[in-house]
């Protein structure tokens, strides 16, 4: 069986300050992705290595990392297309990394809370009234916003976000979008409060990567361009015409 | 030892709609979210085809009723489904309320599709991730709640019952190995199922049945362990999911001849798939998913299946629905067979093989999700109230765990309201316990010659080669004996990671620990049924048998190996009859 | 539920790693990223020469054509030729990212990507062409 060489990123804070590689043979299987290999080496190798993984099928967001220094989800890069190798496995760019292949992402959920992620109305509709009426095209305008998994390989391959921490990133902006564009949301106004600070999306300088990287073909950077002309269209007409609001 | 009214375990679906329950209707209770993961990385996610609740004029509750018990093979407790399917669609209406991207009609309703074993089109869905939508719908509804505390990566080892009442549980924090004592009023368990017992499965990696085990280990009863549901159309190799949905877009099966092999098993005669009626509910690719499994077991006996690297395929074929309506309404159908098995769906057939699926028993509760110990409440896939009897219908589950979880949230919070705050000294000595025992037996522990993906993998050998689609008395009692002895080598576990800081090897061993007892309740829960019903199917006992099973199965904790014992089944206005597909 | 950490009484010990100064040189999409950023100065320059111009010719007819002297050396010639490349660069990396940021729609479908661009070079051409009518 041919072989390929992952070389993984290790730290074990309890023992060492700084990270190193380690290098693992594993089994080159043609439909082998990087998980499994990983998942061979925690089973047959070595089993003190850490990563979070769970639906292995594009979905759930746990295992993003940096493959040869690309932001990917390791389920679905698949062995072969690194070929011969070896094949570097660090943890997503940008966040503290807190053993291993784990990162830290407490500053990730507390800026998805902060955009409002919910749909906000001054008024609930009854439950007896029955649903509220959304054409497919209207659908469609933020359809593609809510497909985000929240596997933040944005935010490792945003360098604004990691040169600026405090920038709100793609996904969260990604996200509040989703809900502005909502028919159902009346939260556009109280989202802009956080939108349109210097932590929102005056910090973005469309490196674009955000899109490049995404597994879901979300578009953060769209979503951040169109919040940019939007806001700018709402700050002109609250200085031009004042009585408007 | 942080203190709360209630504690949640588990964040998925129903965790995160009992959480909601409580918030809106007692905002001064205060709720403890608990998982081991982050809840959007919850199995609830993986969820493709839809939710089914009567919508339609055409349609009634008393037709999804009829349904439900039929495909269930009359072994749901009727009360229970009227409950069910009653209100199912004001809790679909509210997730539409709360955002969720449910699939609209040109004119802006809710958009329904046919789906296995319903009469109907009644399966409300958002293309075909429903699962995905609903919980990130229902994850970011209860954000803005600031009630409900969550505690993410925290990995629940033990629930603690004091004076004879669940106070709450015993948790390692992940990302510091910390262990600590979560207490409340009343705790709600929501951990799912537990695919993981089974080598080739749907099921994530975190479905390792925790939950049912733990409250197994306090004395709650799991019921009807012996009915698992393999879903016929898992992609070979990983057994990612291909959704029902693309049946009930008029997909369909065929063997190495390219011939429908449904109609040779009694589930209807084939309509041509350009013919106008095509797909016809409740027959031929739309029978109930036991059924349509079974029939592929016959076929692979009868040599018509096709060979393949991970074992024999049937082909699920969906390239007359067109690009476009794929794209529309199947994309990740499409994206997942392309990435996976490297075949479009829209030019060639998809390789599928039944694949273990969901667990139709697990913790014994009543409609209000009380399980026998008060103070304990469970809902989602990981209880048993039971709605789905011995099969369950594909697009059920979801909606399973909106009603019960929001059920389940209602009576703890009703529960908490009149019982005293949680007995700290007693719980505290309890964590202290617990904490001893886990440094002990995991942490600290030194020798050994077991490892754990070893024992792991025989574990899910021994399932499948005994606990299977078809069973019998040798193959079943084969599988109790080799988990009686995977049981003792798991005494003699070697662990390599001493660490406390996200230490994955150590919830491995917990989670094997745990898959264990489940397997175990399975498996003799499955030796002591001598009847076929549903998904349970005994070679040496072929046929249903209402006089001696029209039962639930309860299996006890007790020592060696369970102790099983029976529960009558509710029956209300449905009285026990032939299960009719296709004719 | 409000995601902040509130709960944690231990903190780990984290590894946090710091971007180096050159982070944009290992990937070529960073590279670009710069290079399109870089290229904005060659913008400004353009502005500060106009306000150089006007100054002189607010100075009279003298400072005016040695001005334009000026403009006409070999060095600014090579100058300009250079800045010229560089607004070409980065006028069009502008124009390929505009449908980003302008999402349009006749009745019910989306304006494409391609349409939105074309629609700005088509500007471009069309505000160059009259620019160049009058100077010409």
């Amino acid at each position: 069986m041919e072989k390929i060489a992952l070389e993984v990123f290790r730290y074990r804070p309890e023992e060492e300050q700084t990270p190193t590689f380690q290098t693992y043979e594993v089994p080159l299987h043609k439909d082998w992705v990087i998980l499994d290999a990983l998942n061979y080496v925690k089973d047959e190798l070595d089993g003190t290595l850490s990563f979070r993984h769970s639906c292995r099928m594009g979905v759930c967001g746990s295992c993003g990392m940096m493959v040869n220094g690309d932001a990917v989800l390791s389920c679905a890069a698949f062995l072969t297309d690194y070929r011969p190798g070896p094949i570097r496995v660090e943890p997503l760019a940008n966040f503290p990394v807190l053993r291993d292949l784990v990162i830290e992402m407490n500053d990730f959920m507390a800026k998805l809370n902060r955009v409002m992620p919910w749909v906000v109305r001054e008024q609930e509709k009854p439950v007896e009234e029955g649903e509220y009426l959304q054409t497919p095209e209207e659908l469609m305008d933020y359809k593609p916003y809510a497909m985000c998994i929240n596997c933040m390989l944005c935010y490792a391959a945003c360098p604004v976000y990691g040169l600026e921490p405090e920038f709100i990133g793609p996904a969260a902006i990604a996200l509040a979008q989703r809900y502005n564009l909502d028919n159902r949301d009346e939260g556009n106004a109280a989202r802009m409060e956080i939108l349109s600070t210097d932590e929102g999306v005056w910090q973005c300088t469309l490196v674009g990567e955000c899109s490049t990287v995404c597994p879901k073909a979300v578009d953060p950077a769209g979503a951040i361009q169109r919040y940019k002309v939007a806001s700018t269209t709402a700050w002109w007409k609250s200085k031009l015409l004042p009585w408007s609001r | 030892m942080p203190a709360h009214d209630i504690v949640i375990v588990g964040g998925g679906g129903a965790g995160l709609r009992a959480a909601i329950a409580i918030a809106e209707a007692a905002p001064s209770l205060d709720v403890a979210l608990v998982s081991k993961v982050y809840p959007m990385r919850s199995h609830t996610v993986a969820a493709e085809g839809g939710a089914a609740a009567v919508i339609r004029d055409n349609d009634s509750l008393d037709h999804h009723a009829v349904d439900t018990i039929s495909g269930g093979d009359w072994l749901a407790d009727q009360a229970a489904v009227e409950v069910f399917v009653q209100e199912a669609p004001a809790e679909m209406i509210r997730l539409e309320h709360w955002g969720c991207p449910w699939s609209r009609e040109p004119d802006g309703r809710v958009a329904v599709r046919p789906f296995g074993g319903m009469k109907l089109e009644r399966t409300w869905f958002a293309a075909d991730k429903t699962g995905f939508h609903l919980l990130h719908t229902l994850f970011q509804t209860s954000l803005k709640y600031g009630n409900i505390t969550p505690y993410d990566e925290s990995f629940v080892t033990r629930l603690l019952v004091a004076d004879g009442r669940c106070q709450g549980v015993a948790t390692i924090e992940l990302q510091t190995g910390h262990v600590d004592v979560i207490a409340g009023r009343a705790v709600i368990l929501c951990t799912g199922g537990a695919g993981r017992v089974f080598p080739f499965t749907t099921n994530g990696a975190i479905k390792t049945g925790d939950g049912m085990a733990m409250a197994y280990r306090v004395g709650v009863p799991l019921k009807d362990m012996e009915f698992v549901q393999y879903h016929p159309t898992g992609l070979p190799g990983t057994g990612i999911l291909i959704t029902e949905a693309s049946r009930g877009e008029g997909g369909i099966l065929v063997n190495r001849d390219g011939y429908r092999y449904l109609q040779d098993y009694d589930l209807g005669t084939p309509l041509d798939v350009s013919d106008e009626r095509h797909p016809v509910k409740k027959s031929m690719e739309l029978g109930p998913r036991d059924r349509l499994s079974q029939a592929f077991v016959k076929e692979q006996q009868k040599g018509r299946t096709i060979p393949g690297p991970y074992g024999d395929v049937v082909h699920l074929d969906i390239r007359h629905l067109g690009q476009a309506r794929i794209d529309k309404k199947l994309p990740f159908v499409r994206e997942l067979a392309t990435k996976y098995v490297n075949i479009d769906p829209v030019y060639e057939p998809i390789p599928v093989r039944p694949v273990l699926h969901y667990f139709m028993g697990g913790i014994d509760t009543d409609v209000e999700g009380a399980t026998v110990l008060p103070g304990l409440y469970a809902a989602g896939e990981c209880a048993c109230v039971n709605i789905n009897g011995a099969n369950r219908l594909g697009s059920n589950s979801l909606t399973e765990l909106l009603v019960f979880g929001a059920r389940a949230g209602k009576a703890a919070a009703a529960f908490a309201r009149e019982h005293p705050p949680p007995d700290l000294a007693q719980l505290d000595k309890q964590g202290v316990e617990e904490q001893h025992r886990l440094a002990r037996r995991f942490i600290q522990k030194t020798g050994g010659h077991e490892r754990i993906a070893g024992l792991r993998q025989e574990m899910r050998d021994a399932m499948e080669s005994g606990a299977g689609i078809y069973r019998t008395e040798a193959g079943l009692q084969a599988a109790c004996d080799a988990l009686a002895a995977l049981r003792e080598r798991f005494a003699d576990l070697q662990l390599d990671d001493r660490s406390l800081t996200f230490n994955t090897e150590l919830t491995a061993a917990l989670e094997l620990d745990f898959m264990l007892d489940v397997a175990e309740a399975i498996a003799h829960s499955a030796l002591a049924r001598r009847e076929s019903r549903g998904s349970h199917q005994r070679e040496d006992h072929p046929e249903r048998d209402d006089d001696a099973y029209l039962k639930h199965t309860l299996a006890f904790c007790n020592g060696a190996m369970p102790r099983i014992d029976y529960q009558e089944v509710s029956i209300t206005r449905w009285p026990p009859a032939e299960r009719v597909y296709g004719r | 539920m409000s995601h902040y950490p509130r709960y944690r009484q231990f903190y780990p010990k984290l590894y946090r790693k710091r971007m180096p100064i050159f982070w944009w040189v290992h990937k070529r999409a960073h590279i670009h990223f710069i290079a399109r950023e870089l290229t904005s100065v060659f913008v400004a320059l353009f502005a500060v020469e106009l306000v150089l111009l006007v100054r002189a010719l607010s100075e009279g007819p003298a400072a005016y054509a040695a001005f334009l002297d000026w403009l006409a050396s070999p060095l600014a010639l090579v100058l300009h030729a250079l800045a010229f490349a560089m607004l070409i660069f980065h006028s069009v990396t502008w124009f390929n990212l505009a449908p980003k940021a302008l999402v349009m729609r006749v009745g019910k479908t989306r304006v494409p990507a391609w349409a939105v661009a074309g629609a700005n070079y088509a500007a471009w051409v069309v505000v160059s062409a009259v620019l160049a009518w009058i100077i010409l």
